[in-house]
């Protein structure tokens, strides 16, 4: 064979490799991207938020709003689902969660903020969301505690925040189990 | 070593292919092959389209009346990965086998082995995936974007199938690639610049290197679906971590430059056999490389129009809006050149001519129903709304799909040595253009209307132009069998054909004798 095509060959096969990683480099480039930008709306836990606790300024809105993924049987509410807060005042809230069932499990809470470009302005020094798991044994409930500020460089328009909170259950070889079984018959879920 | 079988091969000039079954199998000869992929491109385009007339036969009347909604998501999704991956994308390989390397005067792509390896996995993949249908929870029917977690969490067990199957589809894409471009690149003829290559070679060197760009990210995607639902990674699972939107990202950064892939070969084809039947030069010939060029370069930035409803910020929806409008420009920089091309000609009206015409004017449509698309307020209205499917059956059947029947009665003549039957194939064209236009064109107001796509049932106001477009599909599916028919007539006898063929042809294939001799340009030609 000659040389040049071997050199095309050897490039072109380079070149399948290169795009086979960056398809594995997107999940990191995605969450970067999402930190850096907050088009997720993931607010992460913020180690300077005393620099936002300096003088009250004003009265925003403040809402939670908690969801349960299907087929999640925990009771998951906020202990409080409206508010008037001051932004550059530390705020504390909580959240309620109950194991229903009779085994022990293990929940993950997935936090989500609207509108999403107050996402740099919520600063979250304590959050069960951070957590990588909350285990609740058969019956147990537990109060789960978040600790904010608002930066007073919020944005004017914005008049309101949702944080929201989707609780998963950890456990994804039981959820797919239990998917495929019913396959057939899928109802509604919870 | 390779001296040796290069100087037995000029000395054995006239040996012809050999005889029986293993021919097929074993050939390394690139008409062969391309021989191969377009008759298994047009088994899958028949067994694609029967799936088709399923969903519109349950689609004739509201209410469900023919089969389940199971087995409809079913047909659903294996007829959109059948069309694109078995029909679409096999038949631009097997012209891209049949014709570059005669095009750019080669005496074969540059590595045939590997060409009969990247056509024989094929249909390994496709039984693989068709066999889905008789496992325990049916195939899959997730659609042909496979969204997780539809194909995750809750698919059917035979997604495992579904899995390696397109595994095995990305290695035969990306294999043929390869060979696409280095044949492009190494064995042109003397004095064939890059400049004066023909159009089709030009647009196959840019999907080749398109396929190359996607078709790992698609096996990236399927791979981490396959980790997803057996070794409890969560990278699509929320409860674990992972996102779901994440999937749609990887998945459209695959999805959209795929589509051009459909795309761009039929815009070289339809450049040849405008500028033929217009019996004049095409205009613009370096502005059309220049087109597909940047059509191909933004086609990896406009992904994420396929997702304006997952709630992307205000500025990324603006973006992908933008960016998708600019693909218009070069996109009619082509249209504006092939009318231009016609303008004065002395046009004959051929059937090859016929369905190239179609094109250009079905095509724009399906582009300008794409701008509507783009424009990110309006799409929410039109999100998965049968608008979108008539916009992207409007860009695949009288785009795509016309542009390989438009080059099969162009070429067939050089492939066979026969003439096709004219009259026959003006039928067939006028059969077909009626059929897609029937079909396709109301599902635009069905979906303006709100009727949502991926339905096997509707509301009562959609009735009656769904019964007019099942109709029309029922007309397109039949002459299809007159497609087959003619095809077979043309292989089997006809009015002999003289080497050119057509009268204003141009190019280096329209040199040699038809039917093209088994090998051809052993000795490289001269290009002035």
């Amino acid at each position: 064979m000659n040389k040049g095509r071997k050199k095309t060959i050897i490039l072109l096969s380079f070149a399948v490799l290169v795009m086979w990683n960056f398809s594995w480099a997107l999940i990191p480039l995605y969450d970067a991207f999402c930190e850096v930008t907050g088009l997720n709306g993931k607010v992460t836990q913020s180690s300077s938020a005393e620099s936002s606790m300096t003088a009250e300024g004003r009265e925003i809105g403040l809402q939670f709003i908690s969801h349960n993924n299907a087929g999640m049987p925990w009771v998951f509410k906020p202990s409080q689902r409206a508010l008037k807060i001051k932004t550059g005042a530390l705020h504390e809230a909580t959240f309620y969660a109950k194991n229903t069932t009779n085994k022990t499990m293990i929940g993950r809470a997935v936090n989500s903020i609207a509108p999403s470009n107050a996402k740099n302005y919520v600063k979250k020094i304590e959050c069960f969301c951070f957590e990588e798991g909350i285990e609740l044994k058969p019956g147990e409930e537990i109060y789960l505690p978040i600790k904010m500020v608002v930066d007073n460089e919020l944005p004017k328009e914005i008049k309101n925040i949702v944080l929201s909170y989707t609780i998963f259950d950890s456990n994804i070889k039981h959820n797919l189990i239990m998917d495929h079984d019913s396959n057939h018959e899928m109802e509604p879920s919870l | 070593m390779s001296a040796v079988i290069e100087s037995h091969d000029h000395d054995d000039h006239h040996h012809g292919p050999a005889e029986g079954l293993t021919r097929w199998l074993y050939t390394t000869n690139h008409k062969d092959i391309g021989t191969l992929y377009l008759w298994f491109s047009f088994a899958m385009f028949l067994i694609g389209g029967a799936m088709a007339m399923v969903i519109r036969a349950e689609l004739f009347q509201p209410g469900m009346q023919i089969v389940e909604p199971e087995f409809y998501n079913q047909m659903l999704t294996l007829h959109g990965l059948i069309m694109v991956f078995g029909a679409v994308m096999p038949a631009f390989v097997g012209l891209a086998n049949w014709l570059i390397p005669m095009m750019v005067g080669a005496p074969d792509m540059a590595l045939p082995r590997m060409n009969n390896l990247s056509f024989w996995i094929l249909p390994v993949a496709f039984f693989i995936l068709l066999s889905s249908l008789f496992m325990e929870g049916g195939a899959p029917n997730f659609g042909w974007t496979f969204y997780a977690p539809l194909s995750t969490t809750y698919a059917p067990p035979s997604v495992t199938f579904f899995i390696f199957s397109v595994h095995i589809m990305g290695a035969s894409s990306i294999m043929g690639s390869i060979n696409v471009i280095v044949t492009i690149m190494n064995m042109r003829a003397p004095g064939m610049t890059l400049m004066k290559m023909p159009l089709f070679v030009w647009s196959w060197l840019i999907t080749a290197y398109l396929l190359i760009a996607v078709m790992p990210v698609l096996a990236g995607a399927v791979t981490m679906m396959l980790m997803d639902i057996h070794f409890g990674t969560s990278f699509f699972n929320a409860a674990g971590g992972g996102d779901p939107v994440l999937f749609q990202h990887i998945f459209w950064f695959f999805g959209h430059p795929e589509v051009y892939i459909m795309i761009l070969p039929a815009f070289g084809i339809t450049s040849h056999i405008i500028e033929t039947f217009s019996r004049k030069q095409l205009f613009g010939h370096t502005s059309m490389v220049w087109a597909m060029t940047s059509i191909a370069i933004l086609s990896f930035v406009v992904w994420a129009h396929h997702m304006f409803t997952v709630g992307l910020p205000l500025a990324a929806e603006l973006f992908f809006m933008w960016a998708t409008m600019l693909i218009a420009v070069p996109t009619g920089v082509k249209v504006f050149n092939w009318v231009t091309t016609m303008f004065k000609g002395s046009i004959t009206y051929e059937t090859p001519m016929l369905f190239a015409i179609a094109f250009v004017v079905l095509f724009t449509i399906g582009g300008f129903s794409g701008l509507m698309l783009a424009i990110t307020p309006a799409d929410f209205q039109y999100h998965d709304t049968y608008f979108v499917v008539a916009h992207f059956h409007y860009v695949l059947v009288p785009g795509a799909i016309f542009s390989i029947m438009a080059a099969v009665y162009y070429w067939i003549p050089k492939w066979t040595g026969n003439m096709y039957d004219e009259r026959l194939g003006r039928l067939h064209f006028w059969l077909s253009f009626i059929g897609v236009n029937v079909t396709f064109f109301p599902q635009h107001w069905i979906g303006l209307a709100g009727m949502p796509r991926r339905v096997p049932d509707y509301a009562l106001q959609f009735a009656d132009w769904n019964m007019v477009s099942s109709v029309g599909a029922f007309l397109f599916g039949a002459s299809q069998i007159l497609f087959l028919f003619i095809v077979i007539k043309t292989v089997m006898g006809g009015k002999k054909a003289s080497p050119e063929v057509w009268e204003g042809a141009r190019g280096l294939e329209w040199t040699v004798d038809s039917p093209a001799p088994y090998h051809t340009f052993s000795t490289p030609p001269k290009v002035s």
